[in-house]
């Protein structure tokens, strides 16, 4: 059963010559419970896609389906609902709100469901326990190390519970230990059912995923699940 | 973790913007309910005082043959010839529904005498009534008692006479109390005595020639005091001084328009301070907003933070203008020195109507800003890093 159907998906910037074909034609199909690598050059197409898995860079041509859902057919309200309700970001520079806590960082997609405040509470302060940061519920951005930002914003991709989680360079600014610990984090949330997607340079990385995509110049040059992953997911 | 406390931690993050966007709205709706305070004082000390600047109603004998010129107004006929007031009369006008609004009543005896044999116009007053209805008399002396006349600056001059001198009227002996210094107007021809007195120079007891009469009219209409008035003395011909009420209310309505103009332009550059400083701070959030709409908040949402942001500093702004322009509004009133006396009174309904159009004024001027914000595309938002 395909969960994400990618069909003919491309994205272009400009028009007729000028144009530029940032991704074109993408044809792929991604399962519930897969843990996929993008991969590719600077350039290559790699954060554009992640934003149009995201519902937040329409294509130019092809369509894009998430459990049965034509995602850019829907209108802006319900595209929000649809980010909300099914897909988790995580960013490589964290985006965190630096003037809200470390657990109302985590509550913002929380903010505008009609749970009351201790159920949020309640469910900030267990995604804040799945990555470790418990004790940390009250500190500032500004007052944490850049590792614990990053599990911060895994927190707040994952606090809503969504099918999906996209990531984007999620270690690029972690030395290796915190980049490992995020890692086996994502497989975790693998292991729970949650669908993963990352882009990432980093070939250690990739080697977490159960497949892995490689892009070049906007179009999708290989696909394969590696033996690599295999030994990473066993250990 | 709601969108009020998204707005709230925002405002304490950016005290700086918050505090100057609370300012520029402070300072509107203070202009606003300073001025409005201070007009409304100053209108009601205004229009008391020009009530008070002399007569505005005159209550004449109904007449068809002569015209009598006072003051430069034509003020319709009299004639000594005809029927008089009776002087018992006057009490009817305690009687009228506006007979508060009545300041003072000034009965008259007009009547030509023989003066050191000269003719000339004499005139019984009350001057209890006169104090009031003539405040610009300057008098030199002091006003006259039974068997004293004062004397207008001219009659003095052509009669020759100082305060203390005595003369003759229609073979009767009065002595001078005083002189009115120079009015420009027909007061410096006359020589005023009390009305007793006049009374009995020209037999004319108990009767008098016409009424003056000071309406405080700010709040009723002249034509209603003139037509109670008439009511209550049908043998009289009572007539506004339509020249005096009209330029009192004038005056009061371009002072109040040239007010509210400078309050309006005031709201206006608040409005368009709000306006410019949300703009600002929409274009510094551009990552923030990114970030919302990237965990599904809904375009709505995303104003919803930016007009709570607007409304709270607003009703703010409200309660602080209300105090500050009232507060301006007294030490304006005291330094003016016009003789406004007593303090300015809280007035709710205006604290209510500062904070209700503090509201209005920083809504309006951020719903291009929140617009603005709403439509920003997530994407380019958060590429734009």
């Amino acid at each position: 059963m395909s969960y994400i159907v990618a069909d003919q998906l491309g994205k272009s910037f400009g028009a007729g010559a000028a144009a530029v074909h940032a991704v074109s034609g993408l044809n792929f199909r991604i399962a519930p419970g897969e843990f996929v690598a993008i991969m590719g050059e600077s350039g290559a197409g790699k954060s554009t896609l992640l934003g149009m898995l995201g519902a937040m860079n329409a294509p130019t041509t092809g369509r894009l389906h998430v459990d049965g859902i034509d995602v850019y057919a829907l209108n802006p309200d319900r595209l929000a609902d649809f980010r909300r309700e099914y897909l988790g970001f995580v960013f490589q520079s964290f985006h965190l709100i630096p003037y809200l806590s470390v657990i109302e960082n985590v509550m913002l997609p929380l903010a505008v469901s009609r749970q009351g405040s201790p159920e949020k509470r309640r469910r900030a302060q267990e995604a804040l326990a799945e990555v470790g940061l418990g004790g940390k519920a009250g500190r500032l951005p500004g007052e944490i190390s850049g590792g614990e930002k990053e599990r911060v914003a895994v927190a707040r991709a994952i606090v809503n519970e969504p099918p999906v989680l996209l990531a984007d360079e999620p270690t690029g600014n972690l030395d290796s230990g915190n980049s490992r610990e995020i890692m086996r984090m994502f497989q975790r949330l693998n292991a729970s059912g949650m669908t993963v997607i990352m882009v990432t340079h980093s070939a250690e990385c990739s080697g977490y995923a159960g497949r892995v995509m490689r892009l070049s110049d906007g179009r999708l040059k290989t696909d394969r699940r590696t033996a690599v992953s295999a030994l990473r997911r066993a250990s | 973790m709601t969108l009020k406390l998204i707005s709230i931690r925002n405002l304490m993050r950016r005290k700086g913007k918050a505090a100057f966007i609370l300012a520029g709205l402070v300072v509107g709706v203070a202009t606003v309910v300073g001025i409005f305070t201070f007009v409304e004082a100053t209108t009601h000390d205004i229009a008391h005082k020009l009530e008070q600047y002399g007569a505005n109603i005159l209550i004449v004998p109904k007449t068809e043959n002569l015209s009598l010129s006072y003051g430069g107004l034509s003020l319709g006929g009299v004639s000594f010839d005809l029927e008089e007031i009776r002087e018992s009369e006057l009490a009817r006008l305690a009687t009228i529904p506006n007979h508060r609004n009545i300041a003072a009543v000034g009965p008259i005896v007009l009547g030509v005498a023989s003066v050191e044999s000269r003719r000339m116009l004499l005139a019984g007053v009350d001057f209890k009534a006169a104090e009031i209805l003539k405040p610009w008399w300057r008098v030199g002396g002091r006003f006259p008692q039974d068997d004293e006349v004062l004397l207008g600056a001219e009659a003095a001059r052509a009669l020759g006479l100082e305060t203390g001198q005595g003369l003759s009227v229609n073979g009767r002996n009065l002595v001078v109390s005083g002189r009115i210094e120079l009015t420009g107007s027909q007061d410096d021809q006359l020589a005023f005595l009390t009305l007793a007195t006049a009374q009995q120079l020209f037999a004319k007891s108990g009767k008098i020639s016409m009424v003056e009469v000071a309406a405080l009219c700010k709040d009723c209409p002249i034509e209603d005091m003139v037509r109670q008035i008439a009511a209550v003395l049908p043998g009289a011909k009572v007539m506004a001084i339509q020249q005096v009420v009209k330029s009192r209310m004038e005056a009061l309505a371009q002072f109040q328009k040239f007010s509210y103009g400078i309050s309006a332009v005031v709201l206006f550059i608040g409005g368009l301070v709000v306006l410019v400083t949300m703009m600002g701070s929409v274009r510094e959030r551009t990552e923030e907003i990114g970030i919302f709409r990237a965990v599904g908040f809904r375009r709505s949402h995303i104003m919803q933070v930016v007009f709570l942001e607007a409304g709270i500093i607003s009703a703010l702004a409200g309660v602080f203008g209300y105090g500050l322009g009232w507060a301006s509004a007294a030490a304006a009133l005291a330094l003016s020195g016009d003789g406004h006396s007593g303090p300015v009174a809280f007035a709710p309904a205006l604290a209510l109507g500062a904070v209700v159009l503090a509201l209005v004024l920083g809504l309006v001027a951020t719903v291009y800003p929140a617009q603005m914000a709403s439509r920003l595309d997530p994407n380019e938002a958060l590429r734009a890093l």
